[in-house]
């Protein structure tokens, strides 16, 4: 049970729901996430305490059960734990080789599914997000009409996508205009 | 034919785009019959209407020249509701539909009777350049008479009133081959494409693929007519899950690395749009490789009075027969100079359609057109001209001759079809930056190499035969060349021929129709001077029309050529521009519309604002609470009650908005260092510091405060606005001066909730929330910083002030943000305290002199001149911003200074922006010295307030200086910064 002297989280996405014959695009469910920004050492060491092997490459993503590890940038990772806390996850110390900033609260995402997901994304992203192009597993920190999102291919057909909280709202209705013409 | 009924100029059995189907127009509120499939050009035709328009500067009667998306004159108001209107759509290639209303346009008050037509007497006053001469004197004129003038007939058509219901969508999307163009060359490269597993796009900007195929039905392929091969290839790509065809989607844009822009219609040429529908689609294709198959346009002829309605392209004449089983006339004349003039007649002459005459220009032509055109009882005159035509609003006789002048003849006819030759379109090529090259052999431009990955294939390429054609198809798609047996009754096709003739001197001959340029204008302006043909297209406008001079351009260069004695390359070729064709603003707009237009970004905490009655105020994209008013008060008194009670009690504001960055790593003091002004080794953990940041040429940049964390991270804040562009700054700076640094930026703006505290029981009410520190004034002085536990959730807790009062600002996940607020609110209101908006906090950051980058600096303020000289380190061997500092006209004297202003009446407010003058009595223009950035009506103090850059302001301290308004002059004081608690004593409370 809840704390009564805790205050109570309000996360702008809940509940958002849409589907059509074509997509289903829903909010996600809240999320651990770090920013991560690391030297090849400190990289290599915080992947050993996660147990993954953070990707080197770009476009590239490693999971292990709720976790994920984005290749971002070639210093930057996004740590995504749909499952355990962020306590858990942050490094207990701070380290030359690294930095691990808390961002769980700064990203909010959608999970996009559906023969039509892809052309709904591709209302607004210009990226290439055919299946040869954008396999599963591919990530890429990209722009969906005016919002910088994250993107990550979850399966054949479905995607996640990150954005600033505050970007949410246009980032919904975007996704829902895009979502008229999926079957096109 | 019926000439009384409905639809008498209907071929029955003809037009093989045509349904059985009637559906009902209006033009001009005239209702008619047309047959699905007809376009409001053929199915006006098909009623025996020709005069369609009136021209833009003489008003002259016109009639529809063309049957594609060239057509010059006849342009239409196109409506459906009052929302649903749009004008100069071209009745060529609007598809009727039942319930279409057309209007005509540039006519008052009939199409048949246009009082506009007075300009047709008058035109000798409006030869080329006309403007440019008269509209010069007196020069007292140009407001009261000629610009009003000027306006009232500028433009074509009504734009709607209301706003557009409908919606718009955008695609991007990304194949190995994009074809644009689906006439026989695409359809080739398409089939072959296809084949070896390509992802292939193409469009053809008709309802249908096909391209001349359509028109052309004497065509045979394998012995299939020309539509039947287009429509059997059609099913055959359709069938293919790697092809995606889109009819009525035009190819309107070339840009970089392949990216190519179409327009596809989707609704407009439907009766009822289903709901839901987007009307257009933008696709933004990237494309591996892009095959342009994007045909030719006929030019007419020049000559005298050429622009009578009933006059037109030979090619639109046999389109309108072929496709929709419309004949143009019953005694149709033809003058040309190309070969493919004489198969519109061979087809309308085999439906029993009247051809008296072929004027041909040229003096040879092939035996086997001459045999066939003898066969069908065709008299052909060679070597000839027409020398002017008859009629009002539709042409009703041609006067033809030798070109020597011999032999004139005049004869009764009701159309007249022209062919100059083709023009390959080249627009697409040309954009993709591809140069033109002069083919000396056909006279005409011809695509060459692009640097794009692009091929030009078929008529754009000048590739004329089908044979070749296929060929090319063959070879662009790296395809074996196919074989096929192709027949036609007329192949041959000649190039480009001067066609200004000699009767173009006199009279109107029209080179544009759409802007009324005629061969003597073009004539006029290389006598005046102009010898490029960019300096004589703007001054005759020839080109610059919506058709943007498909038909009127390589005339216009022939005929000054041939002025200048230079050949046709020599004076050049004017710029192809996207979109190929217009193109409507709700297409270019696509999803990005009402809320979408921008981002909104909104705080955690908005929500709560609105519930409380806040109104709002746009901060780059964010809106913020502008202020709280309670019942009855307006934004004065609310803001005069929010100023007091924060200064008296305590408010509590949301600065969730303010950017925030974290610096970590080894080097963070370091890198803080060099993008400050100021200097942080000595700033200790658990301490803040507020921090100005410069650019290199030494002007202010931003500020904030920022708040260290440890030895190894600092929480930096910047303004609202100023987040993305300083976390690019400070990366800018990281990435490329200093990367040995081991700095890491992570932007954090949006991880953390902001809820400022201000005032003198701000520590009563936060007090009790907070867990895990002390917050007295010793344990955690002004200018500290804490990480700790507030309502239970963990937090960054500054001490901090941009009121001048006692101060906190806790940062919670933002998530938390709402439940905080609700917490420090509900300790907050009984003890007096209030919610407060930006404009409150505006005002008391103005009592105490803080500035705002962007509002008191303007990108030309250094930190000295804004009165911050303590926040640069001068010992500090470099930071951003110092050199430039050192700059001589930084360090002079008599710089724009920031002062305050008290204004000599206290309850004058000033206006901001308004410009300071110390002698209001000197003649005007009188010289400013500065200006107002900062006014408020202070209502602690009682007074109004001022900040403003005065040159040498603070040796005027003291001095009165002026604002001259339009009413009135105010006299003002220079003073110091600071209004309100000069001293200081009130944050340490």
């Amino acid at each position: 049970m809840a704390n009564a002297n805790v205050a109570t989280p309000n996360n702008p996405t809940s509940g958002n729901r849409f589907a059509n014959s074509s997509v289903t695009i829903e909010a996600a469910a809240p999320a651990a996430r770090i920013s991560f920004r690391a030297t090849p050492k400190g990289a290599k060491d915080f992947g050993k305490t996660l147990g993954i092997d953070l990707p080197t490459k770009p476009g590239l993503s490693a999971s292990n059960s709720s976790l994920s590890a984005l290749w971002i940038g070639p210093d930057e990772w996004l740590i995504i734990d749909t499952k355990n806390s962020i306590n858990s996850l942050m490094p207990r110390r701070e380290n030359a080789n690294f930095c691990a900033t808390d961002v769980s609260h700064r990203n909010v995402a959608f999970i996009i599914s559906g023969d039509g997901a892809e052309n709904t994304l591709c209302a607004s992203c210009p990226r290439d997000l055919s299946p040869a192009a954008f396999p599963v597993g591919t990530a890429s920190r990209t722009i969906f009409g005016k919002a910088e999102v994250v993107l990550l291919r979850i399966g054949k057909t479905s995607f996640r996508l990150e954005c600033w909280r505050s970007f949410s709202p246009y980032v919904w209705d975007l996704l829902i205009d895009g979502a008229q013409d999926a079957h096109i | 034919m019926n000439p009384s009924g409905q639809q008498q100029f209907r071929l029955p059995g003809r037009g093989s785009r045509i349904g059985a189907k009637s559906v009902r127009f209006t033009f001009d509120n005239k209702p008619y019959e047309a047959l699905e499939g007809d376009t409001l050009a053929s199915a006006l035709l098909a009623n025996g209407v020709h005069l369609m328009g009136r021209s833009f500067k003489y008003h002259r009667p016109r009639g529809v020249l063309a049957a594609g998306v060239e057509e010059p004159n006849a342009l239409m108001q196109i409506s459906r509701d009052n929302a649903r209107t749009t004008p100069n759509v071209r009745a060529s290639v609007q598809e009727v539909y039942d319930g279409l209303q057309a209007q005509s346009q540039n006519r008052f008050p009939t199409l048949n009777f246009d009082i506009g037509g007075v300009n047709n007497l008058l035109s000798p006053f409006f030869a080329a350049g006309f403007y440019y001469k008269t509209f010069k004197w007196p020069a007292a004129a140009w407001d009261k008479i000629y610009e009003p003038f000027i306006r009232r007939a500028a433009g074509l058509g009504q734009a709607p009133t209301e706003d557009d219901p409908d919606r718009y969508s955008n695609r991007f999307a990304h194949c190995d081959v994009l074809i644009i163009g689906g006439g026989a060359a695409g359809l080739m490269a398409a089939k072959l494409a296809a084949k070896k597993k390509q992802t292939i796009i193409i469009c053809d900007e008709n309802p249908h693929f096909g391209g001349w195929l359509l028109s052309d039905t004497d065509i045979r392929i394998d012995g299939k007519a020309g539509p039947d091969w287009a429509a059997d290839t059609i099913t055959e790509l359709a069938a293919m899950n790697n092809v995606r065809l889109l009819n009525r989607t035009t190819g309107i844009g070339y840009f970089q690395q392949n990216m190519v822009v179409l327009n596809q219609r989707i609704t407009e040429h439907q009766s009822k749009p289903e709901s839901g529908d987007a009307r257009e689609r933008m696709w933004q294709v990237r494309a591996g490789k892009v095959i342009i198959a994007q045909g030719a346009i006929e030019r007419h002829m020049v000559f005298p009075d050429n622009d009578r309605p009933g006059i037109m392209q030979a090619s639109a004449a046999q389109s309108f027969l072929n496709k929709f089983g419309v004949a143009v006339g019953s005694q149709v004349a033809v003058y040309t100079a190309c070969d493919t003039a004489y198969a519109a007649a061979f087809d309308l002459a085999e439906e029993g359609i009247d051809i008296p005459i072929i004027v041909e220009h040229r003096t040879d032509i092939a035996d086997d057109l001459l045999a066939q055109a003898s066969e069908l009882g065709i008299r052909v005159i060679t070597g000839a001209v027409v020398e002017g035509t008859g009629g009002k609003l539709r042409i009703n006789s041609v006067t033809f001759a030798k070109q020597n002048g011999n032999d004139r003849e005049t004869i009764e006819v009701d159309a007249l079809i022209t062919s100059a030759g083709w023009t390959p379109s080249l627009h697409l090529y040309s954009q993709s930056r591809g140069k033109p090259q002069w083919d000396e052999d056909t006279q005409r431009f011809l695509p060459g190499e692009s640097p794009q990955e692009c091929v030009s294939i078929g008529a754009c390429n000048g590739t004329d035969d089908l044979s070749d054609i296929f060929a090319e198809a063959a070879k662009c798609t790296g395809s074996r060349a196919p074989r096929h047996a192709i027949e036609d009754d007329v192949s041959t096709m000649s190039g480009f021929i001067g066609a200004t003739g000699t009767s173009a001197d006199k009279g109107k001959a029209f080179v544009d129709f759409q802007n009324d340029v005629t061969a003597k204008d073009i004539a006029l302006a290389v006598r005046e001077g102009m010898h490029s043909i960019e300096h004589v297209k703007r001054y005759t406008t020839n080109g610059m029309a919506t058709d943007q001079g498909k038909l009127s351009n390589m005339h216009g260069l022939a005929i000054a050529s041939k002025l200048l004695k230079k050949p046709i390359p020599a004076v050049g070729l004017t710029t192809f521009r996207a979109p190929y064709t217009p193109t409507t603003f709700g297409s270019f707009v696509g999803h990005s519309r009402g809320r979408l237009f921008d981002p909104i970004r909104q705080t955690p905490i908005h929500d709560w604002a609105v519930e409380n009655g806040a109104e709002f105020e746009p901060v780059s994209q964010w809106r913020r609470a502008w202020y709280f008013p309670r019942s009855g008060e307006d934004m004065h008194q609310a803001v005069d009650r929010e100023c007091q009670t924060v200064r008296s009690v305590a408010g509590v504001f949301d600065a969730s908005t303010l950017g925030k960055i974290e610096v970590v790593g080894p080097d963070a003091a370091a890198f803080m260092n060099i993008i400050y002004t100021n200097g942080w080794d000595k700033l200790k953990p658990g301490r803040a510091k507020y921090g100005i940041m410069c650019r290199e040429d030494g002007f202010i940049y931003d500020d904030g405060v920022v708040g260290k964390l440890s030895n190894n991270r600092f929480h930096v804040t910047t303004t609202t606005g100023g987040a993305p562009r300083v976390l690019n700054h400070m990366e800018d700076f990281l990435q490329t001066e200093f990367p040995d640094m081991r700095v890491w930026l992570t932007s954090t703006s949006e991880q953390w909730a902001t809820i400022a505290v201000q005032g003198p029981k701000a520590r009563q009410i936060i007090e009790p929330l907070i867990t895990g520190v002390t917050i007295s004034n010793e344990k955690f002085p002004h200018m500290s910083v804490v990480e700790c536990n507030v309502c239970g959730v963990p937090a960054r807790l500054f001490r901090i002030s941009f009121t001048g009062e006692l101060g906190f600002e806790i940062n919670v996940p933002a998530d938390y943000g709402r439940a905080v607020w609700e917490a420090v609110w509900e300790r907050a209101e009984p003890l007096g305290a209030c919610v407060y908006g930006t404009e409150a906090m505006h005002v008391m950051r103005a009592e105490k002199g803080y500035i705002i980058v962007g509002q008191d600096t303007d990108g030309t303020v250094t930190p000295y001149d804004a009165g911050l000289s303590w926040a640069i380190a001068k010992a500090k061997p470099d930071f951003v911003g110092k050199r430039g500092l050192q700059r001589p006209d930084l360090m002079a004297q008599g710089r724009r200074q920031l002062v305050g202003l008290a204004t000599k009446d206290p309850s004058k407010v000033l206006e901001e922006g308004a410009q300071i003058v110390a002698d209001p009595t000197c003649p005007v223009p009188m010289k400013m010295i500065g200006f107002v950035t900062s006014s408020y009506w202070s209502g602690t103090l009682g007074k109004s307030v001022a900040l403003a850059l005065i040159e040498d302001g603070t040796n005027l301290i003291g001095k009165s200086l002026y604002a001259p308004m339009a009413d009135e002059v105010i006299e003002v004081e220079v003073t110091g910064t600071v209004f309100y608690d000069t001293k200081g004593e009130r944050l340490h409370g």
